[in-house]
């Protein structure tokens, strides 16, 4: 498979956060209103990093991601009606509404493991990039996890392995500096979590994860690396999340300050302002676009709530592929 | 078995679950195996299980790994999913609990989660079970914690012709597999002459060890030896005991064990794990909520100790299930 020959533009990078942020806004405010009750991760200021990692993947490539994945779903490709019915809980959604928000899965797109274990996509990701590199099909792994679970075991044993064997993965470290309640520096032992990469004989870079563009950079040279067999990449990206942990915290332990300083980094507006200023875009084309996805988003939520919940039948389904006595 | 043997070498439980690796590995490039020390270099595995393999397949199809269990089975998920059939290799059964994460939370459920789209077609195996006093951490045999995961396929081979065919179907299989290898059975357990093409046996399904008509034993893995000393101790009082080797505990064949269960009137589960919470309590009330009115007495289990494994050798065979406990369990149902 030849490296990525897909040109995004900064405009298609603009979509792509629009997209996300306008999700998590409709899905906010449907949780508000009580029309809809699910465990929700905002994913709102993280746009910038999974719009720039997966700018530098192919569709091909493989994506595992965490409960706070909404942007990983939308940036990797995952159609909307799909993901918005499996939000939901509905039978047309990505898994038949059994795996919900925090389980993810769409192979069309890449988008293979969403897990709601902090940490253990990690491994699991390598298991991806090992049959990769034992088949020779080019592809590279990503995958997304929180500066929290650069605290767990299986982060530890997933770097070191990588490294060990070399395989075409990209560890994402959404660096949002808080574990649900925790800031960084109350339960992490480095200040850069890209300094971990050194013990494990790993390159760790640290890049603004507020720019989709630096972030694109970065995944990009991760790739190529990982394409020419070099090895595993760590890329943290600094980043904030501006809704609390989940739906329902208010987030009083984050500092009004630092919210304030936090809001002024965040990606959307700059990333429009730029568009304005370098790349030649102008405001009329920009609304056009936001209207745009505004009406894409709103027209999915309305199907995916006006589609019917799963049959109870497909309780049983799916638990194994084959039973003892044949097929399914 | 039922297999016509040509060979006339006699094969080890250790030489059942290699050629099965090999076989399966030669037939279907998908076929991977990974954990401490597997390749030639290493050892071929702590119990030369897997010598030979790298050297003949390659150090990128047969790879030793850090300790890293964690790793070990999420790289064995990943894969899974991705396309190849990994076979990872974790030392001992205790050591799966670092990994039960990956096991139980991942690779049992990635499938149902995601509505049926991936499938998760691994195999772990691991050497479980009590002997030669290496105590409480390396002695286990974490049937009943992993029986009770949807999603999961729980394998228990007792024969070397058996750990072939059974390794073989879990390989094959679309669904993870746990596949349990009972130390005693490495070390001492009974050898056979395998077939030139030895057969696969369909996961799910129970073997008839010995037939019988007076009480029925339900048993699996090395318990299946002693259930079978059990037999012939009692045979001689003219009780004729029928053992059933479960193979699978993870569908286990509840057809051919009421079968029996039906015939005999009588049974006694057996097998090496605590009886309490365990499989046997599983068995035994499935089939009081098939027969009740027909049995002739209660289903009655045996198995150690609930305590951890000890050390000492005195403590340790007491702590252990063997063919005199099974005896007299055997008898107790005779008298009902
Ligand atoms: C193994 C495990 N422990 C605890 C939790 C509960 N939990 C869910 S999210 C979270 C915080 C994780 O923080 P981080 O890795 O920084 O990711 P973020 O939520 O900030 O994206 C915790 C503790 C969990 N899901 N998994
Ligand atoms: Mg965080």
């Amino acid at each position: 498979m030849p490296a990525s020959t897909k040109i995004i533009s900064a405009v298609d990078l603009y979509r792509t956060m629009y997209t996300i942020k306008e999700c998590d806004d409709q899905f906010w405010t449907l949780m508000q209103s009580g029309q809809v009750v699910l465990n929700y991760y905002s994913p709102r200021g993280q746009e910038a990093v999974a719009t720039g990692i997966c700018a530098a993947l192919d569709s091909t490539d493989y994506l595992v991601t965490t409960y706070r994945g909404l942007h990983d779903h939308l940036a990797k490709g995952v159609p909307l009606s799909d993901l918005w019915a499996e939000f939901l809980g509905r039978a047309t959604g990505t898994c038949k509404g059994k795996g919900g928000p925090m389980h993810i899965t769409h192979p069309d797109s890449g988008l293979m493991v969403t897990t709601g274990v902090v940490g253990s996509g990690l491994p699991i990701a390598n298991g991806f990039a090992l049959w990769s590199q034992i088949n020779g099909d080019g592809r590279v792994t990503a995958c997304s996890f929180g500066d929290g679970a650069s605290n767990i075991g299986a982060f530890h044993e997933a770097l070191n392995l990588a490294s060990v064997w070399k395989l075409p993965v990209i560890f994402v470290c959404h660096n949002n500096l808080y574990a649900e309640h925790t800031a960084l520096a109350a339960g992490t032992g480095v200040t850069r979590i890209a300094d971990r990469a050194a013990s494990y004989g790993m390159v760790g870079v640290q890049v603004d994860g507020n720019d989709p563009l630096a972030v694109r950079d970065a995944a990009a040279e991760a790739v190529a690396r990982a394409r020419a067999g070099e090895g595993p990449t760590l890329i943290e990206a600094v980043t904030f999340r501006f809704r609390g942990h989940q739906f329902g915290d208010p987030g009083e332990y984050i500092d009004k300050a630092e919210m304030a300083a936090a809001r002024e980094r965040d990606p959307l507006p700059r990333l429009r302002a730029r568009l304005l200023d370098e790349f030649g875009a102008s405001p009329d084309e920009l609304t056009a676009l936001e209207d745009e996805v505004r009406a894409a988003v709103t027209q999915a939520a309305k199907d995916a709530l006006a589609t019917p919940e799963p049959s109870v039948e497909e309780l049983f389904t799916d638990v194994f592929a084959t039973t003892a006595g044949g097929a399914a | 078995m039922t297999t016509t043997a040509t060979r006339t070498t006699r094969a080890s439980f250790r030489d059942g679950v290699n050629r099965a690796l090999d076989d399966a590995m030669a037939s279907d490039r998908r076929v991977i195996v990974f954990g401490e020390d597997v390749a030639d270099r290493e050892g071929g595995g702590v119990l030369t299980v897997t010598k030979g393999l790298s050297e003949k397949y390659g150090t990128s199809r047969v790879r030793s790994t850090p300790i890293s269990e964690q790793a070990i089975v999420g790289a064995a998920v990943g894969a899974a999913i991705a396309g190849a059939r990994p076979v990872a290799e974790i030392m001992l059964n205790n050591f799966l609990r670092v990994a039960a994460d990956q096991l139980a939370n991942h690779a049992a459920k990635l499938r149902y989660m995601s509505g049926g789209q991936t499938t998760v077609p691994l195999t772990v195996r691991t050497i479980c079970g009590a002997a030669g006093g290496f105590g409480a951490q390396h002695s286990d045999i974490l049937d009943s914690e992993f029986a009770h995961v949807a999603g999961l396929k729980i394998v228990a081979p007792a024969t070397p012709s058996d750990a072939y065919g059974l390794l073989r179907s879990c390989i094959e299989d679309e669904d993870p597999c746990l596949f349990l290898e009972h130390l005693k059975l490495y070390f001492g357990g009974p050898k056979e002459v395998l077939a030139d093409v030895p057969e696969r046996i369909p996961l799910g399904s129970a073997r008839i060890a010995r037939a019988g008509t007076d009480v029925t034993v339900v048993t699996y893995s090395q318990t299946v030896h002693d259930a079978l000393a059990a037999a012939k101790a009692v045979a001689a009082d003219g009780i004729d005991v029928e053992v059933i080797d479960l193979r699978t505990i993870a569908p286990w064949d509840e057809q051919t064990v009421l079968e029996s269960a039906a015939r005999t009137r009588r049974i006694v589960v057996a097998h090496e794990s605590a009886v309490p919470f365990g499989i046997g309590g599983e068995i035994s009330s499935r089939i009081h909520e098939e027969l009740f009115s027909q049995l002739a007495g209660p289903v009655l289990r045996v198995g150690s100790a609930h305590t951890p494994v000890p050390f000492a050798a005195a403590l340790e065979s007491a702590y252990l299930i063997n063919a005199s406990t099974i005896e007299t369990a055997i008898r107790k149902a005779t008298k009902a």
